[in-house]
């Protein structure tokens, strides 16, 4: 496993999203788009972690990235502890239910992305699970 | 870490944006606030090329969409040039294909933002 641990700042983005693309270039059998796919997943998630430690008044606490790499498939959990999921923030709506608001399209799009998306309630705060499944095991 | 270059220049009466680098969260304001300042002046059609661009998130698509809405409300245009399949993708199952005009040439698109507004 792979774990990364950065500040919830924006210009960090850049390289978390880095960092899981060479590890899924490098892991399950996932073409270059998939693994894009799934850089983008983990890219929105990683923000709205960092949104809810803003709306949480906690800028720049710690967002933790674990990615777990298996023969065919990949795993990569996005942990905050900013308060918990506030569904009223954050609602899961179809992709293009408001292709006018520039926020909110990341849950919509995480879930399009990957194979498999678990948001869960943790102590203090999200998990989100995103999972891409390689070439072998989709056959 | 993060980059983002955007070049203001002009064709055939068009402003034209070239993007380079990412649109995140953390840059699409960069976007947003050049189209601001180009529709400021006056410019109400504009081409953003994409060709340079490597990743775009949400936010992106955000940005994008503002600034179509702003030139649009200005009686203009906006069109975009991009032919990478990984941004392509992203457009697709967003919906925003049917959104935007987007083309694979520069001259096409610069000819698409000229269309009923000359």
């Amino acid at each position: 496993m792979i774990r990364l641990e950065f500040p919830a700042r924006t210009d960090y983005l850049s390289v978390v999203r880095a960092v899981v693309g060479n590890v899924a270039h490098h892991g399950p059998d996932l073409d270059p788009l998939r693994v894009n796919d799934l850089v983008l997943a983990v890219s929105e998630a990683c923000a709205n972690a960092i949104d809810a430690y803003r709306d949480d008044g906690q800028p720049g606490a710690t967002v933790e990235v674990d990615v777990r790499v298996a023969d065919d498939s990949i795993a990569v959990e996005v942990v905050d502890q900013a308060g918990g999921f506030k569904l009223g923030r954050a609602r899961p709506t179809a992709p293009t239910a408001h292709p006018h608001r520039e926020r909110g399209l990341g849950l919509p799009l995480m879930q399009v992305l990957t194979d498999e998306m678990e948001v869960a309630a943790t102590d203090g705060g999200t998990a989100v699970r995103l999972v891409m499944v390689g070439a072998g095991r989709r056959r | 870490v993060v980059d983002l270059g955007v070049e203001v220049s002009k064709q055939d009466g068009t402003a034209v944006l070239t993007v380079t680098g990412e649109i995140d969260i953390a840059t699409a304001p960069r976007l947003r606030e050049q189209v601001v300042t180009l529709v400021g002046q006056g410019e109400t059609r504009i081409v953003v090329d994409m060709e340079g661009v490597d990743f775009i998130d949400s936010t992106g698509l955000g940005a994008l969409v503002g600034a179509l809405k702003r030139v649009r409300t200005q009686g203009g245009e906006l069109a975009i040039v991009c032919t990478r399949p990984r941004l392509l993708k992203v457009f697709e199952i967003t919906g925003l294909v049917r959104v935007f005009e987007i083309h694979e040439t520069l001259g096409a698109a610069v000819a698409a933002t000229s269309r009923g507004t000359a």
